[in-house]
């Protein structure tokens, strides 16, 4: 096997390493605009490696949703309040230092938790990866529709995850109300409003 | 080991979501800008996710049938639902922050302070 490049580990170093580095971009970088421009690579690349760990859906998913609709929700949050003085924002150095410090320290914490597990570093060498066969969506749709896991591995679950779907499904319906109740344009009060005196 | 050659596991997912959780939370941390925050929480969110999917997987794992299954890409969809609706909410109360203030630096907003 030396000398020879598992396609599959190359692609996840690719999708890997532009994750890392536009996610320490968009800490880095000073103006919002580009951080917004930054951020919307690195998720992209997060969706590339939901596929590469044979979750299609889930990076279909991740596209459509995240990329195309959450971002596109803050960048127009940026447009709105990109005037002036906000698109640059500095940062005091003392917060810099502290941030960093706690950040290193946290990022080391969990680097040594993720490769002490030796069940965790990979398979053995010559199993199929998932680049060759991606998981079907159906069995997603099957277990949100209440049926529970039939493949011997979910013991012990009674109705899959049918009550989690549709609280969330009235949750977003709450959200979209509240956040357009938030949003609006509100008329400024007056004091010198007689009605507003009654 | 080599990167190149050897098959990858659940331990180097779990290393790129950590990169991101902990830009993320720098992120929060250091940010003046109110969107900037929103930014970092999302970047928190897509490193837990990252972890949820590949302990899902079996493609990652030494002994496939300790993996959670197709558990842990539902966990990750509704992950990604719960932060489009928390991206809705928080963007209405930073555009009605700026709206009464006209800014959107959040060391602004001190009242609170008591």
């Amino acid at each position: 096997m030396d000398g020879h490049i598992n396609w599959h580990s190359f692609y996840f170093l690719l999708f890997g390493l532009t994750a890392c580095v536009f996610s320490v971009a968009v800490v880095l970088t000073g103006s919002i605009v580009r951080m917004a421009f930054y951020l919307t690579l690195c998720l992209g690349a997060t969706a590339g490696l939901f596929f590469l760990a044979g979750a299609g859906f889930v990076g279909a998913m991740q596209l459509l949703i995240y990329v195309g609709g959450t971002l596109v929700l803050l960048i127009f949050g940026v447009m709105l309040t990109a005037q002036g003085p906000f698109v640059n924002m500095k940062t005091r150095a003392g917060e810099w230092v502290i941030g960093g410090a706690a950040g290193l320290m946290l990022l080391g914490l969990l680097l040594q938790a993720a490769f002490r597990v030796e069940e965790w570093r990979g398979p053995p060498e010559g199993v199929a990866t998932a680049t060759a066969e991606n998981a079907p969506p159906g069995e997603i749709g099957i277990r949100m529709l209440g049926k529970p896991g039939d493949n011997g591995k979910a013991v012990g679950k009674e109705s899959g995850y049918l009550l989690p779907f549709e609280i969330v499904s009235v949750h977003l319906l709450v959200v979209l109300i509240g956040s357009a109740y938030l949003a609006r344009t509100k008329r400024r009060r007056r004091a010198s409003d007689p009605a507003e005196s009654t | 080991m080599n990167l190149l050659t050897d098959p990858v596991g659940a331990s180097h997912f779990m290393a790129v979501g950590a990169v991101m959780f902990v830009c993320g939370v720098v992120c929060m941390a250091t940010k003046r800008n109110g969107l900037g925050i929103l930014m970092g929480i999302e970047l928190v969110i897509n490193g837990a996710n990252l972890n949820f999917v590949a302990f899902g997987s079996e493609f990652l794992r030494r002994n496939p049938d300790y993996a959670l299954g197709v558990d842990g890409q539902l966990i990750a969809l509704f992950v990604i639902v719960l932060a489009a609706a928390e991206a809705a909410v928080a963007l209405a109360i930073a555009l009605n922050y700026y709206n009464n203030r006209a800014t959107i630096d959040v060391d602004r907003a001190d009242e609170l302070k008591g």
